[in-house]
């Protein structure tokens, strides 16, 4: 056999495994979306029925009655879209000033900050909660809001090392015309660094929009939850009266957003999370 | 007239005035409750009366929880799931370096599981494990094994944990690893392949250490975000497991300060893990530095 058809064989079997590793990782999802369209008794056939007879979508209507699915689905996108607007905007501000404005101690600040990152959630989880709870914050969006607003430092980290290769040479110009420094920031850094801020922001919100451990700390009354408590609690109620199609259902509703988001945006996405993991 | 130390002057308050939100909540929202948190972690603090110092009583006592050191080696055991998803990834990226058709597909599948909400895989996978009527018993019986009822035993929970956490992150993994092989020089494997070199050996001696870096540096997110791994557990085994054989630190920490309000012996576990995590990121940063000036 010469090189070229060597290479052609391994190829073919590479590809074969490829494809069966492929339906390994996605047949568990697959297997929740068709179990939300399955009658009840379907769930617990013997051979499992992956394609059920009858489309049941019953589920997904069911689903807004038997819980605040809703209002979790609110309450998400508010502390998402919140946190990460607003976030976005201090975090690529942030990330402008540390790249390319002079001021003294500019540096060791900026250390200080990504060394804040070696500080994990849950060793300050519990004095958060305490100061949140003397605020009368506690079942409220707010504790999950309000830390997002002043930013991210993983995101000021990434902006930072894309804006040190804008030359400093245009902002420098505009400096020397009178540009006022938000200006700067604004009419000419933000449109070179979009990109990387885009996918930066889909990242953050995919991270808060799936975050389980501050919800559940600060969340308890329903109405205040978010689409990941809901649809904890749709487990822990319906499980034991077995309505797996109900529970998968509200599961895949809670899924959809950001695999939707995810299957738009998948290029830069994942060249974002590829450049920042190989230079991390 | 402009002078240039008023400029300067002007563009050092921009300056602190456009990093101040961020130093703000680093001050506000990390590094005040970390004091706090350290200071809590020698009291007797509840949550709700005085705070009483009892110096280093709340380490003691950790000495000879039973369930500090369970949970504790459960979140250890939990991570051999690392080494097996970084050499399957690596296979995976591997396969997917090559000219093979499909591979944008393949790595948009391979991802699909890490951006998927955990907490909703977490269910998905928490009856996939039921012992009677679960994809992973009803896929055993095809080859005729009866599987076990894999959440509500002590010896499988933890297994089936490591499988679970393994599926969701291969596709990060598989990513890094593709990028940084990606980056390497096509030339060097011309080269070597001129000297007749075997496959292996090109591996062993282009490929490995190429990817050597992003190894170490998955090695160590892994071992940080794994010794923070709850809502699993959370959501699957919510009283921790059979025999507390599925809890992990957090959550043995989550228990203590927000469902039995013992703040202080929380604070203590919270302070060993961040210590954990410190030394684990400052091996990084050792190793970091050592490898740029191998001229990396």
């Amino acid at each position: 056999m010469s090189h070229s058809q060597r290479t052609k064989v391994t190829n073919i079997i590479i590809f074969i495994a490829l494809a069966i590793g492929a339906i390994v990782m996605i047949a568990p999802l697959l297997w929740m979306l068709s179990t939300s369209v399955k009658e009840k008794q379907d769930v617990f056939a013997l051979p499992p029925v992956w394609i059920p007879e009858v489309f049941q979508f019953s589920k997904y209507k069911e689903i807004w009655e038997a819980g605040p699915l809703l209002s979790g689905i609110k309450n998400s996108v508010i502390v998402a879209v919140s946190v990460t607007v607003v976030g976005t905007f201090t975090s690529s501000v942030a990330a402008f000033a540390f790249a390319k404005l002079r001021f003294p101690h500019k540096n060791k600040l900026f250390l200080l900050l990504i060394a804040s990152m070696m500080i994990p959630y849950p060793t300050v989880m519990i004095p958060q909660f305490m100061m949140f709870s003397k605020l009368g914050w506690v079942d409220t969006l707010l504790p999950l809001i309000v830390p997002g607003l002043f930013g991210n430092v993983v995101m000021i980290f990434f902006l930072r090392q894309y804006l040190l290769s804008v030359p400093d040479a245009i902002i420098e110009a505009a400096k020397i015309d009178g540009s006022s420094y938000f200006r700067l920031y604004s009419s000419i850094t933000f449109p070179l660094i979009k990109p990387a801020v885009a996918a930066q922001l889909i990242l953050w919100f995919m991270g808060i929009w799936n975050d389980y451990l501050a919800p559940i700390i600060y969340l308890n009354s329903p109405e205040t939850q978010t689409l990941q408590l809901v649809i904890a609690n749709f487990n822990a109620t319906y499980a034991i009266q077995t309505d797996y199609p109900l529970i998968m259902a509200a599961s895949i509703v809670a899924l959809l957003p950001v695999l939707i988001i995810f299957l738009i945006f998948q290029k830069q996405i994942i060249e974002s999370v590829a450049i920042s993991g190989v230079k991390g | 007239m402009i002078t240039k130390s008023n400029l300067y002057r002007k563009e050092k308050i921009y300056g602190y005035l456009f990093i101040l939100p961020p130093i703000l909540g680093l001050l506000i929202f990390t590094l005040f409750p970390f004091v706090y948190s350290l200071y809590g972690s020698f009291t007797d603090w509840d949550g709700l009366g005085q705070m009483n110092f009892i110096g280093f009583d709340n380490f003691k006592d950790l000495f000879t929880d039973e369930l500090f050191y369970k949970s504790m080696y459960n979140t250890l055991f939990l991570m051999l799931g690392i080494p097996i998803g970084l050499l399957l990834a690596l296979l995976l990226a591997l396969g997917l370096n090559r000219k093979i058709p499909g591979t944008t597909t393949f790595r948009v599948i391979y991802y699909i599981p890490v951006i998927s909400s955990l907490a909703a895989v977490s269910i998905m996978w928490n009856w996939a494990y039921n012992g009677d009527y679960g994809l992973v018993n009803q896929f055993l019986e095809l080859f005729g094994i009866k599987g076990p009822n894999w959440l509500m035993d002590k010896d499988t929970v933890k297994p089936a944990l490591i499988l679970m956490t393994v599926w969701k992150g291969l596709g990060y993994t598989m990513l890094l690893y593709l990028a940084a092989l990606q980056s390497v020089s096509r030339s060097y494997y011309e080269a070597a392949e001129l000297d007749g070199a075997s496959g292996f050996q090109m591996f062993r001696n282009i490929t490995w250490p190429m990817v050597k870096p992003v190894t170490f540096f998955l090695v160590v997110t892994n071992i940080i975000g794994g010794s923070q791994i709850f809502t699993e557990m959370n959501i699957m085994t919510p009283t921790g497991g059979p025999e507390y054989s599925s809890a992990s630190i957090v959550f043995y920490i989550w228990d203590k300060a927000f469902k039995n309000l013992q703040m202080g012996y929380a604070s203590a576990m919270a302070m060993i893990l961040g210590i954990f995590i410190f030394i684990v990121t400052l091996i990084q940063f050792k190793m970091n530095e050592k490898s740029s000036f191998d001229g990396d």
